[in-house]
């Protein structure tokens, strides 16, 4: 609540404080004096000295609060309940906090409770004016520091637009960090599965058994974790899945690019970026319920063995699945192509189709092969048709009729429910994943590298 | 249209390409207004005009290039040796073979000097032995003036070389499917004057093999490398006649103020 108010003040401070920059600007230039900047400049830069700092005093001091205030509870606390251990004396922190909010509380007679929670509001109160004093008094200092510095020599534009350079640079390195801080976890996650289990039998090992016993006598379940069936799978579906989409998506792309009208393009490019938003778990679905049966009985018609939860069924649905991103990519990259070499290639009595075979695609062709792999890590990293149509035994074949596995089913299978931290069966998730993360940044940094290079190849 | 005197030639040529009441609209804008046009053989014939006077758009009629643009129509004839390309019975394909056409920029694909020139040989099925695709390779370059600078090199890129070095081997490319007509589309505007003065002294050894159209901007040019002029104004073909007397004598006022340096 208090945080809401706090927020909303520094909003109505910004807007106050760049009037009042402006309004100084102004008022110096209607004096008959040259400003280096424009008005609004000097307006963004005095509220940008007036809401900064008493923004960023605000994320300080929310992350702070509320440990000094659980110092302050707990030391106010008599002894006996001081020493309790750390879960009861979290629960007891909880249970003051929710009897100051005027939340139902376990225990509302403990007189403890209740001394310490009016305690508790007494000094949130506190802490509540202090914050806004703090706030306040930051922006007053900053509005003071500014109005000394809206002078005609002050180069306000280069000093905002400094500010709003640093900005960008620090949501860009948000983005760094947060996959820093992925691979970071998964790698030390990885590292204590690495401990139980050598990395060379999770690499080349040919057996994948996860299941380990939790006591000594248990029967079977020694476990083994053999990455190898799990990653074939993996390559099986995604083979299957490329089978289909690469034709059909460079087929559609070229019709798109090339044949259709303008007025057909612009229904049909859209119709197909719609299959890319259709939810991956309709497409699950679809894949269990229909294709894998249609499979299943129309193999039995021809003699064929072909299990209800095949590689083949979760393959096709997937293929259709990642269709628009070959499609879409490879249609862009055509249009690319520039008019110049088409009219080339025409005005040599060179037909439509050869003009296409020999000229425009191979001079797309790196742009196409980037799409292509940018499909392909999106096939391996695909998750839910997999799960619903792939089934869960690794099985280290090549017939796409049998059941296979993948690894991102795994990873599900692993994690999903109730799981401990300290056993080689749930740490090999992280393994896992971070194989998986390792070979699509491969595919990815190999798509970009040949995008890059294609950039370059004319003009 | 007021039409120029006669040529001062010593024998009528033979006129390769004639155009009678060429009108083209592209969608509801007409570009065109009933050419009527005669191109003779082994002559360089120049198109000049201001920009967007319908010049361009006349070459591209000849070899039918309009056809790929969206809602262009062409109505009139075009004969090419007494035959209206514009007819049912002609396939676009080959009349491109026979009608040649180098762009206002250079254009090779993105393959080899030797692909290149070989594209169109190639798709028309004109040698049936490597070695005959390498004869018409080494034929077309050394007429493009090219095979000196690029004999060594045959094998690296065509987009590697220099803005007039590829435009050289885009008529290379051009010669090699062994055309009647060449067109060029202002050859040498994205030029420097050197490679522009090659193209120019190509241009003029090439009329002996070839009957030549030219679009260009530059008056100076017409004057160097042609025979015939054609001055085009607002999509009205104005005057048409030897270049000589154009240059020298308009009959039109417009011609003349267009010469002269006070339109276009």
């Amino acid at each position: 609540m208090i945080y809401t108010i706090a927020l909303a003040a520094l909003a109505a401070i910004w807007f106050a404080s760049w009037k009042m920059g402006q309004g100084q600007a102004r008022g110096i230039i209607a004096g008959g004096q040259r400003m280096h900047s424009l008005p609004s400049h000097y307006g963004a830069y005095t509220a940008i000295l007036a809401v900064v700092p008493a923004v960023l005093a605000l994320l300080i001091w929310s992350i702070f609060q509320p440990l000094i205030i659980d110092g302050m509870i707990v030391s106010s606390l008599p002894p006996e309940r001081q020493a309790l251990d750390d879960l009861f004396l979290n629960a007891l922190i909880n249970d003051i906090r929710n009897m100051a909010a005027g939340n139902p509380v376990r225990d509302a007679s403990d007189p403890v409770i209740i001394a310490a929670a009016a305690e508790l509001s007494g000094w949130q109160t506190t802490a509540n004016f202090m914050l806004l004093a703090l706030l306040g008094g930051l922006a007053v200092i900053g509005l003071f520091i500014s109005r000394g510095q809206v002078v005609p020599e002050m180069r306000a534009r280069n000093r905002v637009e400094r500010f709003v350079m640093v900005l960008l640079i620090l949501s860009s390195t948000i983005a760094v960090i947060t996959t820093v801080g992925i691979v970071m976890s998964l790698l030390y996650e990885s590292i204590e599965f690495f401990r139980r289990v050598p990395f060379y039998e999770f690499l080349f090992g040919l057996h994948w058994s996860p299941q380990t016993a939790l006591r000594a006598d248990q029967v079977g379940g020694s476990g083994s974790f053999g990455a190898i069936p799990i990653f074939m799978g993996t390559l099986l579906i995604s083979t299957i899945a490329l089978c289909i989409a690469a034709p059909v998506g460079l087929f559609s792309a070229i019709y798109m690019a090339e044949f259709s009208s303008p007025r057909a393009r612009s229904i049909i490019k859209p119709l197909l970026e719609i299959l890319a938003g259709v939810p991956t778990v309709v497409y699950g679905f679809f894949a269990a319920l229909l294709v894998a049966p249609l499979l299943r009985d129309g193999g039995a018609q021809l003699g064929i063995g072909i299990d209800s939860e095949s590689a083949l069924a979760a393959g096709l649905v997937m293929g259709v699945m990642i269709i628009p991103f070959v499609s879409s990519l490879s249609d862009d990259v055509i249009t690319a192509v520039p008019r110049s070499l088409r009219e080339g290639s025409y005005g040599l009595g060179a037909t439509r189709a050869e003009t296409i075979r020999l000229v425009i695609v191979p001079a797309a062709l790196p742009g196409i092969v980037g799409a292509l792999l940018l499909a392909a890590s999106r096939a391996i990293g695909e998750t839910m048709i997999v799960v619903m149509a792939a089934g869960l035994t690794a099985n280290l074949t090549a017939n796409p009729f049998e059941a296979v596995t993948t690894v991102t089913v795994q990873i599900v299978t692993l994690l999903t429910g109730d799981q401990e931290f300290d056993t080689a069966k749930t740490l090999s998730a992280f393994a896992l994943g971070l194989l998986l993360f390792v070979v699509t940044l491969a595919l990815n940094v190999m798509a970009l590298r040949i995008v890059r290079k294609y950039r370059e190849k004319y003009d | 249209m007021v039409m120029a005197d006669t040529l001062p030639d010593e024998k009528t040529p033979r006129t390769a390409i004639v155009a009678d009441g060429v009108n083209v609209h592209y969608g509801t804008k007409q570009a065109l207004f009933d050419v009527d046009l005669d191109i003779k053989q082994h002559q360089v014939t120049a198109l000049i005009g201001p920009s967007g006077c319908g010049k361009s758009t006349f070459l591209r009629c000849i070899n039918r290039m309009n056809d790929v643009i969206d809602g262009c129509s062409v109505e009139g004839r075009i004969l090419l040796d007494g035959d209206d390309i514009y007819d049912r019975s002609v396939d676009v394909v080959q009349l491109r073979a026979r009608i040649g056409m180098v762009f206002q920029k250079p254009n090779p694909f993105p393959k080899s000097i030797f692909d290149n020139v070989a594209y169109g040989p190639r798709i028309h099925g004109i040698a049936e032995k490597k070695a005959d695709l390498e004869e018409i390779v080494h034929d077309s370059l050394v007429r493009a003036g090219l095979w000196g600078e690029v004999s060594d090199r045959l094998n690296e890129p065509g987009t590697g070389l220099s803005g007039g070095q590829q435009q050289r081997l885009c008529i290379a490319r051009a010669i090699a499917v062994r055309p009647d007509v060449i067109l060029m589309d202002e050859p040498c505007s994205a030029l420097d004057p050197i490679a522009t003065a090659r193209i120019e002294e190509l241009i003029d050894d090439l009329r002996e093999n070839y009957t030549i159209v030219i679009v260009t901007h530059s008056m100076q040019q017409a004057a160097r490398v042609s025979q015939r002029t054609a001055f085009f104004h607002l999509g009205n073909l104005v005057e048409f006649g030897s270049t000589d007397a154009i240059f020298t004598a308009p009959k039109d006022p417009r011609t003349e103020s267009y010469i002269t340096g006070r339109i276009g």
